[in-house]
């Protein structure tokens, strides 16, 4: 205890050995070859790639193409128009999914007869829904409900579409949220039947507060995929980002606006993504460190 | 045994698929008495100790808890488990509730007592434990002793009729396991009924009315602590002590 009690006496008497400085030098000279080499490596790297695209042979024609200053300009205003409306799909989407998706898993961990047809339902909708692709999912939604000529259901395509991603996302989601329920220990819920709780009150505040906390990534995975996949909307005529950049496709007969629309869509995933890391290592900082904050 | 039992069980049988892990088990514990359950790993300790809570459900016999009958199918689990406390050997603490939460949620979710009402209870119990100033922590911010020790409390929050102890000094390091027994004994001069499956056999020499040693499923001996610990009747009883003596944990 006395040895410690002054910081200073112990900072004071302590000088640096020979050893320890040699040790530094040699670790500084070693992180500055280190960065050297990742620059002339990155360097060599980058200037193969441009000689290999730019030397091709249709080069020239890809890029009148591809790549068109005067096209992408007439582009932008219209995808980001368009984008507009995928941002709005990913968030009510996105909210209706979670909800969904927590109520298919739910129903999927329910015990007792009473839920047997509950529970088999659920099982079929997941494995249902995962299975079947998400454009033929969308097609048969979107195209064939106005089909149908029924009272009272809308032919919006915005709105099918969007239903027609939430019965896919959902089924994705209820198996992250089924496999976090799941990896809570059964000694939780045996802890917390043993204070009396209900099964049902074990779920709602021992097992699924954690499950959800742990399945924070997967969850925000599959929302960048949402984000991602509301563009196929488009096939119903809906016009997003992707279909804006169709429309203007068409008539100019130059893809360039698909360019557009596509780094639009990274732009707007890579925020998501890096919430996505920050969140997964934040979760980890506590995991690993035991802490509170 | 004057008093009518707060537990008694009538020959007990549970097995796991071939494996017969309860075989015939009968035991009664009388009000404000402890129960210690001694024996090897894999004796059967827990085991009875999970069919008392009714964790587990016994495959014969019948158990009961002030006189009513738990292992009844009619018998409402959820309100016999509200009158049983457990203790577990690796405390099982809520990771994502701080500790005031933790021993709060069955008094305010089970019991319906007022949030106030029930904090105050837990600080006071927290306190008399040498815990207060640990009410806003996460269980993984304390030690083994401390962790065994809120769970202590979270069970004693609801004021059980029987508190049921499983190995809870199992998963300590041994300077941590005196802080923890000494709750134990408290409890006992305050009369509280408990049931403890232990290694502990110094301990249990101590504190324990009755002592039940275990072997392969049946309770091959019971008496005093006197009688069990230094006049074994039974060969393999003496065995059991002795080893525990070799081993240095007598």
């Amino acid at each position: 205890m006395t040895l410690t009690e002054d910081p200073k006496d112990t900072q004071d008497a302590y000088v640096p050995s020979e050893r320890r400085l040699e040790r530094e030098r040699f670790k500084r000279a070693r992180a500055r070859r280190a960065t050297a080499i990742a620059a002339l490596s990155t360097l060599v790297t980058g200037v193969a790639l441009y000689l290999v695209v730019v030397g091709a042979p249709g080069w020239p024609r890809t890029k009148e193409t591809f790549f068109d200053g005067r096209y992408a300009r007439e582009a932008l205003p219209k995808v980001l128009e368009g984008l507009w409306l995928n941002v709005r799909l990913l968030l009510v989407c996105g909210a209706a999914v979670l909800v969904l998706g927590m109520l298919i898993a739910i129903a999927r961990t329910l015990r007792g007869p009473v839920f047997f047809p509950l529970r088999v339902l659920a099982a079929a909708y997941t494995d249902f829904f995962r299975g079947l692709p998400l454009i033929i999912n969308l097609m048969i939604v979107v195209l064939g409900v106005p089909a149908l000529r029924l009272q009272g259901v809308t032919v919006d395509p915005v709105l099918l579409g969007g239903t027609a991603l939430t019965l896919t996302y959902s089924a994705y989601v209820a198996e992250v949220f089924r496999a976090g329920i799941e990896s809570v220990h059964p000694s939780q819920r045996a802890a917390a039947r043993s204070l009396g709780l209900t099964n049902r009150q074990a779920l709602r505040y021992v097992v699924l507060p954690q499950a959800v906390r742990r399945q924070v990534p997967p969850l925000l995975n599959d929302l960048v995929s949402l984000q991602k996949d509301t563009g196929l909307v488009s096939i119903g005529g809906a016009v997003d980002a992707v279909r804006a950049a169709d429309i203007i496709v068409g008539r100019s007969l130059n893809y360039t606006p698909y360019i557009v629309a596509g780094l639009v869509f990274v732009a707007l995933t890579i925020p998501m993504t890096r919430f996505t890391d920050w969140v997964t290592a934040r979760l980890d900082r506590r995991r690993t460190q035991g802490g509170t904050a | 045994m004057s008093e009518a039992p707060v537990l008694r069980m009538e020959s007990v049988r549970k097995t796991f698929g071939s494996t017969v892990v309860l075989r015939d088990v009968d035991l009664e514990v009388a009000p404000h008495t402890v129960t210690a359950l001694i024996g090897a790993s894999g004796s059967g300790k827990s085991t009875l100790l999970r069919c008392a809570n009714l964790l587990e459900e016994i495959d014969d016999g019948a158990i009961w808890l002030d006189g009513e009958e738990i292992t009844d199918p009619r018998a409402d689990q959820d309100a016999v488990r509200r009158r049983i406390g457990v203790v577990f050997q690796a405390y099982n603490l809520f990771p994502h509730m701080t500790v005031l939460e933790n021993i709060t949620l069955a008094p305010r979710r089970v019991h319906g007592v007022g949030r106030a009402e029930a904090e105050e209870r837990a600080r006071e119990l927290l306190e008399r434990l040498g815990l207060a100033a640990k009410a806003g922590e996460y269980p993984d911010r304390l030690s083994g002793g401390q962790q065994q020790r809120v769970a202590i409390v979270r069970a004693l929050a609801v004021r059980p009729r029987l508190l049921l102890l499983d190995e809870i000094t199992a998963a300590l390091d041994p300077e941590l396991v005196g802080e923890v027994l000494a709750v134990v004994r408290d409890l006992k001069d305050e009369g509280m009924t408990m049931v403890l499956a232990t290694h502990e056999m110094g301990f249990a020499r101590d504190v324990a009315d009755q002592v039940c040693f275990l072997e392969g499923g049946v309770v091959l001996e019971r008496g005093t602590a006197e009688q069990v610990f230094g006049d074994p009747q039974q060969e393999r009883t003496r065995r059991f002590l002795r080893r525990i003596v070799e081993a240095g944990r007598l």
